[in-house]
């Protein structure tokens, strides 16, 4: 069937099955490949993208069900970038922070910081925590994925450089 | 690659059209919202519905949460991380923020559906056991009209609901009473899991004694996810350690939980005790 999904500000329309799930929409009928595809049973969270704003698994959506609907993957965070235009100040406190090393969960992390950023821009350790308890880093052991999405908040509340430094 | 089999997809513009939709497609169509049981099921092909039928867009009439004069009315469509952060609710029922917190993950409870909890009919599923500690109510709508059954006769088996094939779950009523506590104590492996076990309680208390309880049990086995004999030792005792202690052992000697991956028989009926038990106390100092 016709659909048309605005993925990171662009409509995009496409005729696919019913049965395709929205990760293998995004990643080989748009070839946006930065949604990564892991467990495929909404455990890794890996396939977090926004849909209407809001963090779901996109290995758990279909693509039909997106419809009409507006998605952001990792590729759109940039777009809209507050610290000098270019990335988010997620990505920008995971480069910083060293919070990624194999690279697989990030996307997916970045989403849910970005999104929990946006509705508490003062998290504690607890509520990042507890905001990526379902998402699956195997490399961090999440300290440093913590560690970049304070360090994105304080970039914000600072409105400059945080007062915090990535520790070694 | 886990890819579901063909099906055809419908989105319902209203309760009416979902309805109609129902009625076209038969008993081998299905309702989707959050599609967090639903669609991993199809992917492992344990499901495989001819149709589905997508109510996302049903949320002006099935996503509410509001207090209706003596009861509180939640939508079936009312989304886990909705009903987690709705002060009405968690306000008059702690018990739901206790659940909510501990149902699967962040991201899965913006997408899952209280209604699709209850309708997916899991034995091991945590709303089950708090609506049942509730006393709530489901109400079903289908061609013919609306009608109300009680969620200690809405699950006729693992997987099987009072829903028929041609109706929809549209809302759960649960009753307000002045004087009562609500609490739910669940043990996982691991944050996001299924229960090992759980044990939702409510109670009323009226002139130093318990007007009511209502105990919910969960991947133990317990008929209809209730524990009526508990709740009837409690009944005109005076809420305390000594009874809250006997109706968690009531409770544990009527369940049948089996052995599985998630402990054994023995230490899940040792958990059903324990945790009527602490959710028992919970609820009682919440009054």
């Amino acid at each position: 069937m016709r659909i048309t999904v605005t993925v990171n500000g662009q409509p995009y329309a496409r005729d696919v099955e019913p049965r395709l799930l929205l990760v293998h929409f995004l990643r080989d009928e748009l070839g946006l490949t930065g949604t990564h595809w892991g467990c495929d049973t909404s455990n890794c969270g890996v396939c977090t993208v926004h849909l209407d704003g809001v963090p779901v698994k996109s290995c758990t959506v279909l693509a039909v069900m997106a419809d009409g609907h507006e998605v952001t993957t990792v590729e759109g965070l940039e777009r809209d970038g507050e610290l000098d235009g270019e990335l988010d100040a997620v990505q920008k406190g995971f480069v910083e922070c060293h919070g990624l090393q194999c690279g697989f969960c990030t996307p997916g992390m970045l989403l849910t910081a970005r999104w929990l950023l946006d509705r508490d821009p003062d998290p504690d350790e607890a509520r990042i925590r507890e905001a990526i308890s379902g998402q699956l880093c195997r490399c961090t052991g999440y300290e440093n994925i913590v560690r970049s999405i304070r360090w994105a908040a304080e970039a914000r509340l600072n409105g400059a450089r945080p007062a915090t430094e990535a520790k070694q | 690659m886990q890819v579901p089999a063909t099906f055809a997809y419908e989105r319902a513009r209203s309760v009416a059209h979902a309805l109609e939709l129902l009625e076209r497609y038969g008993p081998e169509a299905r309702v989707v919202a959050g599609g967090h049981s639903l669609i991993p099921m199809m992917k492992l092909r344990l499901a495989q519905p001819e149709a589905l039928i997508d109510i996302n867009d049903l949320a002006g009439e099935l996503g509410r949460i509001a207090v209706e004069g003596d009861e509180l009315a939640i939508g079936a469509l009312v989304r886990h991380a909705e009903l987690l952060e709705s002060t009405t609710a968690t306000n008059i029922f702690p018990i739901f923020r206790d659940a909510e917190r501990v149902i699967a993950d962040p991201i899965v409870r913006n997408r899952g559906t209280v209604g699709g909890s209850l309708c997916q009919g899991d034995p091991s599923e945590d709303l089950s056991a708090v609506f049942t500690a509730l006393r709530a109510t489901a109400v079903i709508q289908g061609p013919g009209g609306t009608r109300t059954v009680p969620v200690r006769r809405f699950h006729r088996g693992p997987y099987e609901t009072a829903v028929e094939p041609n109706e929809l779950l549209v809302q759960l009523r649960v009753p307000i009473t002045p004087g009562t506590g609500s609490a739910y104590a669940k043990v996982e492996r691991r944050v996001g899991d299924w229960p090992v076990a759980a044990a939702g309680a409510v109670i009323t208390v009226r002139d130093g004694v318990i007007e009511r309880a209502g105990i919910g049990l969960t991947a133990v086995g317990a008929a209809h996810f209730c524990a009526p004999e508990a709740e009837e030792h409690l009944a005109g005792r005076p809420p305390g350690e000594e009874a809250f202690a006997a109706a968690g052992r009531i409770a544990a000697e009527r369940c049948e939980p089996h052995g599985d991956q998630r402990g054994p028989a023995d230490y899940k009926r040792h958990l059903a005790a324990e945790l009527t038990r602490r959710a028992l106390v919970a609820a009682a100092g919440r009054i």
